[in-house]
């Protein structure tokens, strides 16, 4: 198809457009993080620092129990994402390949999950968490974190399971493989990218989440990194904003470095499952 | 990316009647894990939460709860605070999802098209979708910032007057949060558009040009009937997640100034954790889902309707 001079140029700016709108917020969080103090309160701001410092990093760290609350995140995103891949794997399977009752019954909790607010939820398992004593405590995050992340970690799964030829499992059988064996030595390698992808998605989702960690944590040691980040923001809603910057920019570094590897497999993931079901 | 071809197996399971029990024991067994964290952690809770509405659950108390019918629902109706956030929050949604996917549509078909600058814009789509909605929360926050922001710097560069605090505007600050709301979700929507419109056949579209139709007639008759269903699906689910959503301004704003970017999520979370009305916040959380569920069933109806008729 044959596009015209002026119909290329449109599009090229419009593109331009979306550019600079994705990417300028981004730009200025990291050259407001290089900046030293003197510059951040100058009357004109610039684009790029003109004495770049890591000042604002070494402040970070001090203001703010940082690295402990990085530590949390990462321990709490881990275990989310490896238990909700273990446990949603089977299931996803199961609704992939039989159209039992119950395979029907989890899709439209997927669907439903998605549109309750988390108030809803948040409040009886608070008050669940408190009689079990595992408020303040990242083992009851995970648990939570688990069950927030399974709805689209079955979603991703079921596509990737699809994407598997039944009729490999039927060779198998044929050649007197039983059922597990099937499972373990046929399907399981090839459905092995697709759960690194989803287990990495859950970590991000776990990584990035913030409302259950505010609930449910209250104490800066057990905090994950989005709840001590807001601490840089004042009560006032004053902010130094050197270290803040400093400390976001880190704070999105993992995520941004996981999504650019796994991106084309979670879009894929995504397709895969709503085209199908 | 995975490419899913459709095998369809119609059937096959029937026949096989004698091997049922069997295999559906299998079924459970792989089924299990996963469903007790759900029924547990998931459906549990969501009917507890049902029934708290139902009650007048405080944090802090030592008297025990007390089943108070639809008490909470009846003060809930003459809470005007409660209705404001529920308009901003209906405002909020719509703000953004409508923006979010017309822009998203219009990337989605630029990226679609055999364009030089077609991976950066990819790229540069990953960040949005990866950061943590509290650092771009922060990140707008140094961009609208007064004094140090880029956005004032600009309007002065340009001459287009000497800039605001646009977050602590009483009619500025709703608008500015709407903008981090279609940025943040737009990358998003436009991977999932992207998806849908590498699923429509190109030889339609070679036809079609063939016939001589222009870009306009083309888009309208050949891509936007197989481009919507994902776009109904992604717009209802876009509104749902907007109206739902809470860091985000949590971050910009906390919901001021005096209550203007206040989400009913925000609202919500205020009664519940800061003045401990359990009962008063989980009937909130209800009406909620009720409202916008209803809104939601009247957008799928009509639209599809309309698609009948088209």
């Amino acid at each position: 198809m044959r596009t015209s001079t002026t119909g290329r140029v449109g599009q090229y700016a419009a593109l331009l457009g979306y550019l600079v709108f994705l990417a300028f917020p981004f730009l200025w969080l990291v050259s407001t993080a290089f900046k030293s103090p003197r510059e951040l309160g100058s009357l004109h701001p610039t684009w790029i620092p003109r004495h770049p410092t890591l000042d604002n990093f070494r402040q970070a760290f001090d203001e703010q129990p940082l690295l402990r609350a990085a530590g949390n995140s990462l321990l709490a995103a881990l275990a989310a994402a490896v238990i909700a891949v273990l446990i949603a794997t089977p299931l996803a399977y199961v609704m992939a390949r039989r159209r039992t009752r119950l395979a029907k019954a989890a899709t439209g909790w997927v669907v439903v999950s998605q549109a309750f607010p988390l108030v809803l939820v948040i409040i009886p398992l608070f008050l669940v968490l408190k009689e079990l004593r595992l408020i303040n405590s990242l083992a009851g995050l995970v648990m939570v974190y688990v069950v927030w992340a399974l709805p689209f970690a079955l979603w991703m799964l079921v596509g990737y399971v699809r994407a598997v030829p039944t009729e490999l499992e039927e060779a198998a059988a044929v050649d007197g493989a039983g059922r597990l064996r099937t499972l373990v030595s046929v399907t399981a390698p090839l459905l092995a990218p697709g759960i690194v992808a989803t287990a990495l998605f859950a970590f991000i989702t776990a990584w990035n989440e913030f409302f259950f960690a505010l609930v449910l944590l209250k104490t800066p040691e057990k905090q994950t990194l989005p709840v001590v980040l807001t601490h840089f923001i004042g009560a006032e809603g004053v902010a130094d904003l050197g270290p803040l910057a400093a400390a976001a920019f880190l704070a999105t570094l993992p995520s941004l470095i996981i999504f650019a590897i796994i991106q084309r497999r979670i879009t894929g993931g995504m397709l895969a499952g709503a085209v199908k079901s | 990316m995975t490419v899913v071809t459709a095998t369809k197996r119609p059937a096959r399971d029937a026949p096989r009647a004698g091997n049922r029990r069997t295999s559906d024991r299998g079924a459970w067994f792989l089924v299990l894990p996963a469903l007790i964290p759900i029924l547990v952690l998931s459906v549990g809770p969501l009917l507890y939460g049902i029934l708290l509405a139902f009650t007048d659950a405080q944090s802090g108390r030592t008297r025990a709860t007390q089943w108070i019918g639809g008490l909470n629902f009846q003060d809930l109706l003459h809470d005007t605070l409660f209705w404001e956030s529920f308009r901003i929050g209906l405002v909020w949604a719509v703000g953004v999802t409508v923006p979010q996917f017309l822009l998203a549509l219009g990337l989605a078909l630029l990226l679609d098209q055999d364009l030089k600058l077609r991976w950066l814009a990819r790229a540069l789509a990953i960040i949005p979708w990866a950061m943590p909605e509290v650092v771009v929360g922060v990140m707008w926050r140094l961009v609208y910032n007064p004094d140090a922001g880029v956005l004032n710097e600009t309007l002065r560069t340009f001459g287009l007057g000497d800039g605001r605090d646009w977050l602590s505007g009483l009619s500025t600050a709703l608008p500015a949060v709407i903008v981090v709301g279609v940025w943040a979700g737009m990358p998003q929507t436009t991977v999932t558009l992207l998806a849908g419109l590498q699923n429509t056949p190109r030889e339609l579209h070679e036809a079609a040009a063939m016939d001589g139709a222009g870009a306009w007639r083309r888009f309208r008759t050949v891509t936007w009937p197989a481009l919507r269903p994902v776009a109904l699906a992604i717009t209802a689910l876009n509104f749902i997640w907007n109206f739902n959503s809470f860091a985000l301004v949590y971050v910009l704003t906390s919901g001021g100034p005096g209550g203007r970017t206040r989400l009913p999520m925000l609202f919500a979370y205020e009664e519940a954790f800061r003045y401990g009305q359990f009962g008063y916040a989980a009937a909130m959380g209800l009406v909620m889902v009720a409202v916008v569920s209803l809104l939601l069933a009247l957008f799928l109806v009509g639209r599809l309707k309309a698609g009948d008729e088209a």
